[in-house]
């Protein structure tokens, strides 16, 4: 399976680099502010608006296909606090 | 090793301290869900409750009920249509600490011949300027199978999943994240009433059944990659795709777009969604002979198939400006339009000449949820 | 692939142990902003007084928990010498005007929409506030807003204004 090794190859270069960068304190800014997430914070840009419903659905998804996992995301919204 | 080092993240995680998560918002939702496809009707309701406190801790319940009535094409052509009744309570707990929420939480799912009880964990913490979002989770699973009928058959599932999420905001407007799961299943693992069919000249159909034998381990991986993206009108635009590969052989991908718009009071959601596999290395609809492999299975789920859905849903905002102790509150409508096409899945109602020559299996199903959330 | 990404996620992590906040000092940047009357306003013409500067949008949900705190704080120490400037980070004044009239305040409320002064100040996270003594230095800096931080305001006002 060459394109595997590949593609693995590649994804260790580039984790060597950003470890390299991340650990050696080339000390990243931010770069969307704050006070500049408002549609971040907006009720549409939610990952997950309604649990009882996404549960729902991924559970009729689970219980058809051979699939599973990977189902959930966390994280966008205001950043407040 | 993977273990390992989800474990040495997870204490890497307590470790910290700096500024503040947000736990969940405080709510009530009551959702009434219909499926009907392929022979199935499912209904039921979905109760989910959450209520923060001390600023600290937020809890959640939820108490789910499937009621079954099967006479699916497995159904139909090995046994006969049953109604079953399955209940899943869960409760969970969140604690905030700083930048960094943990949750823990207990489900339980109860039927007939069915019970899963699963304990879950997992961490989440905020950095780079809340920009990352990092999660990390572990469930434990112990369930027992039994079945209906044969007092003597009782057997065990014990169930394990890693998960690791990192979420990135990359522009004001684009939101994306990546998630890994890997879930490890050990014990009796297939359907105890599951049959498969092989090439038997003295049955006068061509064919007779024996029961399937299935690995007692299985072992899988999904990696998934999905985005949100604001759009200047005040919309949003979202895409997913999940890859997914296990130690049976099968290979599964899934696609997703959907599309949010609000307008007023209302919000519009269009979703589509295209799902895809190739079958496990111990299924075939039709085998040569009796016990012609170690493992063999006639589950349509291990076949060759895709899935193919549309959805549309519609939320109206019912209490603008709120009432007594509630802030807001939605009334939400959502359905599904399922498309089934199996490549190497027969439908048997059919009798053929020759074993093996029966049309391929298609169903199409409609998913509606009808629910009510509030927040206070 | 999970092993790859594990390291991704450690090597991020022990990044952002770096990522510390930095101790607030020095005098306050000075800045004028239109205010809701259309006047200008800094905190120079405050030299003298004790001025927290809030920063807050309507979108974001502790912002506007802390808003009546800050009302009442405002009605306590206006009179003995007590400014308050919340400083509003949206480029549109008019959704907020109408939030405001939903909710209303009685201390000076300006508009930062070019997101200047909260360049300036580093704003870092939402709602921020910095507390100004009489000598116009800048003496305590919260981040984010928790019930209870209107307690420690109270305490640092009050340290401030005996100075």
């Amino acid at each position: 399976m060459p394109k595997i090794r590949i593609h693995r190859a590649a994804m260790s270069a580039a984790l060597a680099a950003l470890g390299c960068c991340v650990l050696g304190g080339c000390s990243i800014e931010p770069w969307v502010k704050p006070y500049e997430r408002d549609h971040m914070a907006d009720k549409i840009m939610s990952l997950d608006p309604n649990p009882v419903s996404s549960a729902y659905i991924d559970h009729v998804h689970d219980a058809r296909e051979g699939a599973r996992g990977a189902t959930g995301g966390a994280g966008g919204g205001c950043g407040c606090n | 090793m993977t273990r390992g080092i989800v474990v040495g993240l997870l204490l890497l995680m307590l470790a910290r301290t700096g500024g503040a998560g947000v736990l969940p918002e405080d709510r009530a939702d009551l959702l009434l869900h219909s499926y009907d496809g392929g022979g199935v009707t499912i209904q039921g309701p979905s109760l989910l409750v959450r209520k923060q406190f001390a600023q600290k801790f937020s809890v959640s319940a939820n108490y789910y009920v499937d009621k079954v009535s099967s006479a699916s094409i497995d159904v139909i052509t090995t046994a006969s249509p049953y109604k079953e009744q399955r209940t899943q309570k869960s409760i969970g707990f969140d604690y905030l600490h700083d930048r960094w929420t943990m949750n823990l939480g207990f489900i339980s799912s109860v039927e007939n011949d069915y019970t899963a009880n699963t304990f879950t964990f997992g961490v989440s913490q905020d950095v780079f300027g809340d920009l990352t979002t990092i999660s990390l989770g572990y469930s434990l699973g112990n369930n027992e199978v039994r079945r209906r009928g044969d007092a003597t058959f009782h057997d065990t599932v014990k169930m394990q999943s890693y998960r690791l999420g990192v979420s990135q905001i990359l522009t004001k407007n684009l939101l994306v994240g990546f998630s890994f799961e890997t879930i490890t299943d050990e014990g009796f693992l297939n359907n105890p009433y599951r049959q498969v069919r092989y090439l038997d000249s003295g049955s006068p159909i061509g064919y007779s059944y024996e029961r399937e034998i299935y690995p007692r381990t299985h072992t899988s991986d999904a990696a998934a990659l999905r985005m949100r993206y604001y759009l200047p009108w005040r919309a949003a635009l979202s895409a997913e795709y999940r890859d997914y590969h296990d130690t049976w052989g099968v290979k599964g991908g899934t696609f997703e777009l959907g599309y949010t718009h609000p307008v007023d009071r209302w919000t519009f959601d269009g979703k589509i969604r295209s799902y895809s596999q190739t079958k496990g290395n111990f299924y075939a609809d039709l085998f040569p002979r009796s016990h012609y492999q170690n493992f063999i299975a006639r589950d349509k789920e291990l076949s060759t198939f895709s899935s193919q859905s549309i959805s549309l849903g519609a939320t109206y905002d019912i209490m603008k400006g709120g009432w007594k102790f509630i802030q807001k509150g939605t009334l939400n409508i959502v359905f599904d339009h399922f498309m089934f096409d199996y490549q190497d899945f027969r439908d048997l109602r059919t009798i053929a000449a020759t074993p093996g020559t029966e049309p391929l299996y298609n169903f199409d199903a409609d998913v509606f949820e009808f629910f009510a959330s509030f927040w206070f | 692939m999970l092993r790859a990404f594990s390291i991704v996620v450690l090597s991020a992590l022990v990044a952002s142990l770096a990522w510390a906040a930095d101790a607030v000092k020095g005098p306050a940047p000075g800045f004028a902003l239109q205010s809701r009357d259309g006047a200008k306003v800094s905190p120079a013409q405050f030299k003298g007084d004790v001025v927290m500067i809030n920063f807050w949008a309507t979108w974001c949900v502790p912002c506007r928990a802390e808003m009546p705190k800050l009302e009442a704080l405002y009605q306590h120490y206006n009179k003995l010498g007590f400014k308050l400037l919340a400083v509003n980070v949206e480029n549109n004044p008019d959704g907020v005007k109408k939030w405001l009239a939903e909710t209303p305040v009685s201390f000076p409320v300006l508009f930062d929409t070019k997101s200047e002064v909260s360049k300036l100040y580093k704003v870092e996270t939402m709602p921020t506030t910095v507390i100004v003594a009489k000598d116009g230095t800048m003496r305590y800096l919260h981040h984010g807003y928790q019930p209870g931080y209107e307690n420690d305001y109270q305490t640092e006002v009050r340290t401030l204004l005996r100075e």
